[in-house]
């Protein structure tokens, strides 16, 4: 035991060695969390919009106002011609055109209907949904307001909404455990398995293996501190976003802990498993980075809910331990939800972390080649 | 010249005497674009909900069969129970709740204005609002058809109506895959040269070869240059391998000029590995390096425009943005190959990420010592 404990003290002397190292660990989680709550938004605001106005009128130009007062757009140059349209939203220049189009207000009153198109960047689709959705929304509020109150008394049903654990509809209730999920996993992976495949590379892990530590000792020696800096990453973000974003801990503090330990040991081990693979640094950081990164970030639910994907990423996300992870921080910390709800969860990142730990203990080789 | 030339073929051969590294390059993006690009979209396919109609009259049934007649809803559970419902949403699996109170036939009956009362899953604030988004669509549509039926009963005064067409241009269907796939593209051909290019030198620092390359007359310009080529090339090669995958899985139509993507991707290829190549002089070991470019890797591509609208950014962050090469070349993928925008189009995107090159690389020659 008292071996093992300055193993585990030579294990912490190289981290502390690396200061550099250990102060990114510590901002890292810091610097998303404040990203995505200050800077990073899905949503609509300042979305340039040009007119093309072919009837220039009093009733074009206030719907106009409306659009652009409405705090979501931003007004661009006007469109004087067709054929300029396309030269605009070629160079980004703006996200929507909307054509009004001739004698507008005649055709209101003598007609009774006047048209307007919008035009919108595709290539952008979620942008291109989301302005064409608010300015109809906006023309529809003006035609309403055209109409007169007698049209809307009609209206017999009117329904209500309650949004449950997110009345403000804030975006910080999706990417705290999003960023909790990613940092964790990537980081101990990152780590455990550059200073397992260091010890290799630099010919160190010879003099460790001829030791009288066990294997499993050097494993967990190894692992230790890491654990241990991760475990506090974890509280940096859950005081973070308690303190800027007014989000604390619904549920139970203690479950959440318990909960997040498991997640680092399992991400822990994967990165054991990635060093069992992997015979230098290089390869274990590709492996981790390259390989782990992007599946991490968009198939686990983190930004792109798995609902909406088409049914075989189901199977495939399913292999995917960060998207059990964050269903459990999501329940514990923002619906407050008990055991009960994600035991299920709970029990697969077991299992993944026993099939990691099982799979590396029959690759690791106590001796070289 | 013949000694660059000489030094380039020397990290070739580094590069791919490692066999696992060598076919990952290129397996691991061709792989990551296949998996992701599909996965990957804000549209929603179905809202599950479970309703609880405590009325059970023809006017509530109407309203439920147009719920289930939509294409966006599912139901999936009907139960009298309020709190049955609200277990459901609480377990996630359903997303909406609608209750429709008693009494609600009757007032309509009357023509008394009447409520129902949906209740959301919102964590995620964006899936929330479009299922809700849908349901009062559906929800306007069944009082546009009690509405034409008073009309026949009453007089009726025509409204003034504005028709609004709208209409996507360059992705008519809004395909998700072909918005992705581009900044997909981006982000791994920044990640293999970013990780690659800055290990590489780091290693040479760690194993002491690099001291013998300092005492060897090779210029400083000359070994940086070594060590940029060969990345640019295998990243050169990811993008064709990717752009391939575009057209022959994913059918994204190229409607801008590819030598001009090529062109714009050397440029951020360079600025890129250049500023690894600067991260590294000041790094002592690979995982140094590898934290200090993760931070810098994560921030960018979150900051790059990827995921979310530049837009929505604050300004403060808009500026600091300024300096970051991947939001200009996730602009120029997008804008070259789904708009096909000209050179005229992309100038300044195009000489930013020059101005980012020259510092970048810049900064990596003067930064280097070859003196210990």
């Amino acid at each position: 035991m008292e071996r093992f404990l300055v193993f585990v003290r030579k294990e912490f002397l190289h981290i502390f060695r690396d200061f550099r190292t250990l102060i990114i660990l510590f901002l890292l989680p810091g610097a998303l969390i404040l990203l995505f709550g200050f800077v990073v938004s899905t949503d609509l605001k300042n979305a340039t919009v040009s007119f093309l106005d072919l009837s220039n009128d009093e009733m074009t130009q206030k719907i106009a106002d409306k659009i652009c007062s409405s705090g979501f757009f931003r007004k661009g140059d006007n469109i004087r011609d067709f054929s300029e349209i396309d030269q605009a939203l070629r160079a980004n220049k703006v996200k929507a055109v909307v054509v009004f189009e001739k004698d507008f207000s005649r055709n209101i009153i003598s007609k009774g209907k006047a048209n307007v198109h919008i035009i919108t960047d595709g290539s952008e689709p979620n942008m291109a949904t989301m302005t064409t959705n608010y300015i109809s929304a906006i023309i529809t509020d003006f035609n309403n307001e055209l109409a007169g109150s007698s049209a809307k008394g009609i209206l017999l049903v009117q329904p209500e909404v309650r949004m449950f654990y997110n009345p403000a509809l804030k975006s910080q209730h999706m990417f705290v455990p999003g960023v909790i999920t990613l940092i964790m996993i990537l980081v101990c992976a990152l780590m455990t398995s550059i200073t397992i495949t260091r010890e290799k590379e630099l010919g160190t892990m010879e003099a460790l293996l001829v030791s009288p530590l066990k294997p499993v000792q050097i494993i967990l020696g190894k692992i230790l501190p890491y654990f241990i800096l991760s475990f506090i990453d974890v509280i940096i973000i859950l005081l973070l976003s308690w303190l800027v974003f007014d989000l604390p801990v619904k549920g139970s503090l203690a479950l959440l802990l318990a909960e997040s330990m498991l997640y680092i040991l399992m991400s822990l081990s994967i990165g054991i498993l990635i060093s069992t693979v992997s015979s230098t640094m290089q390869q274990a950081i590709f492996i981790s980075l390259v390989g782990m990164m992007l599946p991490t970030v968009l198939l686990s639910g983190f930004i792109y809910p798995i609902e909406n994907m088409p049914k075989i990423y189901d199977w495939i996300s399913a292999v995917l331990p960060p998207r059990y992870f964050i269903v459990i921080v999501k329940n514990v910390m923002i619906k407050g939800t008990g055991f009960a709800y994600v035991w299920k969860e709970t029990l697969i990142l077991v299992f993944f972390t026993l099939l990691a730990i099982g799979i590396s203990m029959r690759k690791f080789r106590i001796r070289l080649q | 010249m013949r000694t660059i030339l000489y030094l380039i073929r020397k990290e070739f051969l580094q590069i791919f005497r490692d066999k696992f590294i060598g076919k990952a390059i290129f397996a691991i993006p061709i792989v990551q674009m296949l998996v992701l690009v599909p996965a990957v979209t804000f549209e929603i396919k179905e809202v599950r909900i479970c309703i609880v109609d405590k009325d059970l009259t023809t006017e509530s049934r109407e309203l439920e069969s147009r719920i289930v007649g939509s294409t966006f809803f599912r139901v999936i559970y009907a139960t009298f129970s309020e709190k049955e419902a609200n277990d459901l949403l609480h377990r996630g699996r359903c997303d909406l709740v609608l209750q429709i109170p008693h009494g609600f036939g009757n007032d309509i009956g009357k023509g008394i204005p009447t409520g129902v009362m949906a209740s959301a899953n919102a964590i995620n604030a964006m899936n929330a609002q479009l299922s809700w988004g849908y349901l009062s669509g559906v929800i306007q549509g069944y009082n546009m058809n009690i509405l034409a039926r008073e009309i026949n009963s009453r007089t009726f005064t025509p409204v003034p109506q504005i028709g609004i067409t709208t209409r996507f241009w360059y992705n008519e269907l809004l395909n998700y895959n072909w918005y992705m796939l581009p900044g997909i593209l981006g982000i791994l051909v920044l990640a293999i040269g970013f990780i690659l290019a800055g290990l590489n030198l780091v290693k040479e620092k760690e194993s002491g070869t690099i001291e013998q390359m300092n005492v060897t007359p090779v210029r400083k310009y000359q070994f940086m240059i070594a060590k940029i080529a060969p990345f640019l090339v295998i990243g050169l090669v990811d993008l064709a391998l990717g752009l391939a995958i575009g057209k022959l899985v994913f059918d994204i139509p190229f409607i801008g000029s590819l030598g001009l993507l090529f062109i714009c991707s050397a440029v951020f290829m360079i600025a890129v590995l250049g500023l690894a190549l600067f991260i590294s002089t000041f790094s002592g070991t690979q995982q140094q390096y590898m934290f200090t470019a993760f931070f810098f890797m994560i921030i960018f591509i979150l900051m790059s425009g990827i995921f979310t609208p530049l837009e929505s950014m604050p300004d403060w962050a808009q500026k600091i943005d300024l300096v970051n090469p991947v939001v200009y070349i996730m602009r120029i993928n997008r804008m070259v190959i789904l708009k096909g925008s000209t050179f005229q189009d992309i100038r300044m995107e195009f000489l930013a990420l020059v101005l980012i090159a020259l510092t970048t690389t810049t900064l990596a020659v003067v930064r280097y010592r070859k003196t210990a």
